[in-house]
């Protein structure tokens, strides 16, 4: 065999590997198109809302996390082909995974750094923990309803995600042990803001809770925990609507 | 055949009546309420394709009509319990199909379960008034009296029996009225009665559990029985719902809306009480250490209490007694609590007591079962504080799912009479959920304005004073002008509960939107122009229908503006969706969808009759007689029904009182009208039903207010008497035009009546939507108005083929 004819071998066989490699990936993640055109849609919506969410565009670190996260292996699999619409959906136990739109204006809005410890409360099915791990140091999520948490541990953990620690039991009083965080996630909103959460939250930190519906956010209620101490909230629609005519 | 079939028509329109209100409740139950009126209201639906069925097999069932009837009744007995059970199964979540509109199909396939039931017995009626011709209103009478009986059955029951235990027993009645069927043939063998009977008792034997109802996973009590530990304690029910008891000892309750961010202390324990799965109202444990119920100094609803020391105190809506324990809490000397649902107050009383510090027994607290505007319109107390809690839930507030109740706790009517129970500078206090954008509390301001005004108060803003936090607001109506004390310690509560000042009397804009803090400070602006030179201006140009309510138009959740549609649907994937309100977009999709439903279910077979000889006037005129008589009987029926709501004071006994007297009295109409038909002529005798009814139904705009404000303090029974005296010379002319048409068309065009019975079904389910939706916008007196027009137009179609031998 010629020298010439096993430079062509070689060529050859990295051709075939690097189509391989990208046939596996595509296979590997066959998802990956919806996902982008997923954020894609959110990026635009974002745009439209801009004047109340007072930003033209939500901060890269989120979009790329929102790019990053398979959300088709947070929803059951009877569904997962309909994972990247824009919605919320049924994962059992009377539960939903929230709008991608919400959480990436909710994620946006608590502004995350990547030293930063956050607390969720109400895991649910993991996704918005697993946003959350892409852009922060540590996440903490308490889950209240047992099988929904023993689905979504180890989920997240073969996804990798090994810097979110769950734990099933009541979100009331916080994650002492860990507090204080830079910032809080309540999942869903409860009949009011208990006062541990409050107390865990660092000065200059923000906690932030949906309220609504399990499949309508009616609104973003955002708790500021000034550096004085002194606790403000600010509630903001998720969508650009005045309710005036010639209101703007 | 030798019998009318009276009885078995008086069964089984017993059973269908008692049916429908049964599925309301039951899918009360699983849903939520607004869609079970719309999965019903399609279901009747079925009376209207028994009219098509009817009229294209009428060749092939008029020589069998015996065992065509027997057999219809008797697939009504069987469909009942079967249809329901298939429905079960079926999985359909109202708010998923905003986002899945493929679940239509598994809507779709309910209605049709559920209308199998009604189109068997409809067939029965419809060829029975077909078949026996002149003897009609015979027939007609047994429909309407057992129809009348039906309703008020069904609501007896219900105060013994759990819902789903009902159905078996109304699968029994059923089938006794095929029974009667045959009887009335003298086909009535021992075979045939045990087989029936035994077909009767065989929902009986299916486990209970099938008929339970298979509650949606997202209303409040299932997400609360999620959590571990938590557990239903006991569950009692009537007609006014199925009350829960659900203790969390492992992950307690902690009810307590409107708390502020600054408290450092927690609710203490709680059972929580769900009505059909909704809520909670809370039971609060008071074991006598004062310690334990500091959280509410720390709730907006405490406001009142820091203003002035209060001696006597009304709670309109006491439910499990929290309220009652907060006016406790600051020494009120004497606490009267209104309380609907004696179920609620019998658990609180006796068997919470311990647990609730035997709240409802000290001397200190009067309890009073009723309906709140009832007593406030007997009360002859004076209180220096009148305290309307919240109650319902926020998840429905927040949905818009009370948009289509009727609501007399929140007009302008209502808050004269609780402003005319105040002593001496006495307040108001109205706890509502805030919702983003201002809607609920915009329109109690608007409504508290008109009912100062109407008070003669020249400066109605001198008497308000609203407070909000994130999730609740409050809004104080005092009988003389804020004083600047009472001012300034509203400031201080606030500011030292970082809640937001919305208004006071001469409030700077600065001082509003501190701590909670929106775009802009809606809340304040809005009550600001509410309260100035030109409020109609901005309720005009606001995008939600934030105009004051009336007890002629109660839809206090109501807050559609059609205007404002596009725009939202335009912000659907944005997050847009909340701004629609569920309720009255149910309502327009059950309208639609009934009108398409009717349209083809009328058309199919104007299409068959199109081939007889049948003039096409004479059907013109028979299809507006038949939808103007149904659309008016409904709207008369629906109006007059609110009206006595409000004069008994009480949903429950109202409804069975006024739809029993209705149709009992409709019914003897019916009966009457036959022999006064034979001396006048059917016309004739319709020309007197139109005039008597449009005399009285004129008249009673008139008059019903004041006769019943002259006799609104007299006790419930006599009231009751009042009301079948006014219901009764009503409901009896409104008995006779069906079936006199009915015996008209008999004589030349008797293959029409199938159709006209359709027609008239058609017209009695599209015309409850569309009562409801002209009530939301222009009121009960318009509703009244428009259905005496309707019987104009009707007695001016009286079908023109039969007037010579109508005339006769």
């Amino acid at each position: 065999m010629s020298r010439h004819t096993i430079h062509k071998l070689i060529l050859l066989a990295v051709a075939i590997a690097i189509l391989l490699l990208i046939y596996q990936s595509a296979a590997g993640d066959p998802y990956s198109a919806d996902r982008h055109r997923m954020v894609r849609s959110i990026e635009a919506e974002v745009r439209e809302t801009s004047v109340y969410l007072d930003k033209e565009a939500l901060d890269p670190r989120v979009i790329l996390a929102m790019k990053a996260v398979p959300r088709d292996r947070f929803v059951p699999a009877g569904i997962r082909d309909q994972a990247y619409e824009n919605r919320p959906l049924p994962i059992g136990h009377g539960q939903t995974i929230s709008q991608p739109y919400i959480v990436a204006i909710m994620t946006d809005m608590i502004k995350p750094g990547p030293g930063d410890r956050v607390l969720e409360i109400g895991t649910g099915s993991g996704y918005q923990a697993a946003i959350l791990g892409q852009l922060v140091d540590k996440v903490y999520t308490i889950e209240i309803i047992r099988e929904l948490g023993e689905i979504a541990a180890p989920r997240l953990k073969d996804l990798g995600y090994h810097n979110i620690v769950t734990k099933i039991g009541d979100g009331y009083y916080g994650w002492e042990d860990e507090a204080p965080f830079d910032s809080i996630v309540v999942t869903a909103a409860a009949s009011h803001i208990p006062p541990p959460l409050i107390k865990q939250l660092k000065p200059g930190g923000r906690m932030i809770i949906p309220v609504g519906s399990r499949f309508m956010a009616q609104q973003l209620v955002i708790v500021e925990k000034e550096t004085s101490g002194n606790v403000i909230t600010r509630q903001v629609l998720p969508v650009r609507f005045v309710p005036l005519t010639g209101e703007h | 055949m030798t019998a009318l079939p009276r009885v078995s028509i008086l069964l089984a329109s017993a059973t269908g009546v008692a049916y429908e209100i049964l599925l309301i409740r039951l899918f009360s139950i699983v849903q939520w309420h607004h869609f079970a009126y719309m999965i019903i209201s399609l279901a009747l639906l079925g009376y209207g394709a028994s009219g098509a069925f009817l009229s294209l097999t009428r060749p092939w069932w008029k020589n069998r009509f015996g065992s065509f009837f027997f057999f219809n009744l008797l697939l009504f007995a069987v469909s009942m319990p079967a249809c329901y059970l298939l429905a079960q199964n079926i999985s359909f979540h109202p708010e998923e199909m905003f986002w899945h509109p493929a679940l239509l199909v598994n809507l779709l396939a309910i209605y049709l379960l559920l209308a199998l039931p009604f189109f068997f017995l409809a067939n029965a009626i419809g060829a029975a008034l077909s078949h026996y011709r002149e003897l009609g209103p015979g027939i007609y009478a047994a429909d309407l009296v057992g129809a009348g009986l039906g309703a008020l059955g069904i609501i007896m029951l219900l105060f013994i029996l759990r819902p789903q235990h009902v159905l078996p027993l109304l699968s029994t009645l059923g089938a006794i009225s095929a029974l009667a069927a045959l009887c009335e043939q003298h086909r009535c063998t021992r075979p045939a009665v045990v087989l029936l009977l035994g077909m009767g008792m065989l929902p009986w034997l299916v486990p209970g559990s099938w008929f339970e109802p298979a509650i949606s996973p997202y209303k409040g009590l299932q997400q609360t029985l999620r959590i571990t530990g938590t557990r239903i304690l006991e569950e009692v029910s009537s007609p006014l719902g199925v009350l829960s008891v659900l203790e969390s000892p492992r992950v307690p309750l902690r009810h307590a809306p409107g708390m502020s961010l600054k408290t450092t202390s927690e609710p203490p324990e709680q059972i929580g009480l769900f009505t059909d799965s909704e809520g909670p109202s809370v039971i609060v444990r008071d074991n006598g250490n004062p310690d334990a119920l500091e959280y509410f100094d720390q709730l907006t609803s405490s406001l009142p209490y820091f203003l002035k020391q209060h001696g006597q105190v009304l709670i309109l809506g006491a439910g499990g007694g929290s309220s009652v324990l907060q006016a406790l809490r600051y020494g009120v000397q004497s606490v009267d609590a209104v309380e609907l649902n004696p179920q609620v107050v019998d658990m609180v009383r006796n068997r919470y007591a311990d647990f609730s510090g035997d709240i409802y027994n000290r001397p200190e607290v009067q309890i009073h079962i009723g309906e709140a505007r009832g007593y406030s319109a007997r009360s002859e107390k004076r209180y220096s504080l009148v305290q309307l809690p919240m109650l319902d839930g926020s998840g429905a507030a927040s949905a818009g799912l009370h948009a289509l109740n009727e609501n007399y706790l929140y007009t302008v009517e209502a808050l004269g009479d609780y402003y005319n129970l105040l002593a001496e500078s006495g307040y108001i206090s109205i706890g509502r959920w805030v919702r983003l954008p201002p809607r609920d509390t915009l329109k109690m301001v608007a409504t508290a304005a008109q009912a100062l005004a109407n008070q003669n108060i020249s400066e109605p803003e001198r008497h308000l004073l609203l407070i909000r936090d994130w999730q609740t607001s409050l809004l104080l109506i005092k009988q003389s002008p804020f004083s600047k004390s009472e001012i300034e310690l509203a400031r201080r509560f606030c500011k030292n509960r970082n809640f937001d000042l919305v208004f006071y009397p001469g409030m700077p804009d600065g001082e509003a939107n501190r701590y909670n803090i929106l775009a802009a400070p809606y809340f304040h602006h809005g009550t600001t122009e509410l309260l100035g030179s030109n409020p109609d201006a901005f309720i005009s140009e606001y995008k939600f229908d934030i105009r004051p309510t009336t007890d002629n138009r109660p839809y206090f959740s109501h807050f559609f503006k059609w205007r404002t549609l596009p725009e939202i649907l335009q912000l659907a994937d944005q997050g847009g969706m909340p701004l629609l309100e569920s309720g009255y977009l149910v309502l327009i999709a059950t309208l639609l969808q009934a009108l398409a439903a009717s349209v083809v279910l009328i058309l199919i077979p104007l299409w068959f009759l199109g081939q007889k000889k049948s003039a096409a006037n004479s059907k013109a005129s028979v299809f507006i007689y038949f939808a103007a008589i149904g659309m008016a009987f409904m709207f008369l029926e629906m109006a007059y029904i609110q009206r006595f709501i409000q004069y008994l004071h009480h949903p429950i006994y109202a409804v069975a009182v006024v739809l029993c007297s209705f149709l009992v009295f409709a019914g003897a109409g019916s009966a009457y009208s036959q022999r006064l038909a034979s001396r006048l002529g059917n016309r004739k005798t319709v020309a007197i039903a139109v005039i008597a009814i449009a005399l009285t139904g004129g008249a009673y705009l008139v008059l019903l207010d004041p006769v019943f404000q002259y006799t609104i303090t007299l006790n419930d029974p006599s009231r009751i008497v009042i009301s079948l005296a006014l219901i009764a010379p009503l409901a009896f002319f409104m008995g006779m035009p069906f079936p006199m048409a009915l015996a008209s068309l008999s004589r030349n065009s008797a293959e029409q009546i199938p159709w006209a019975w359709g027609v008239n079904g058609c017209a009695s389910v599209v015309s409850a939507v569309l009562a409801t939706l002209t009530a939301i916008h222009l009121g009960f007196n318009l509703v009244v108005l428009i259905s005496l027009g309707m019987y104009a137009v009707a007695y001016a179609s009286f079908p023109a083929i039969s007037d010579k031998m109508a005339s006769r």
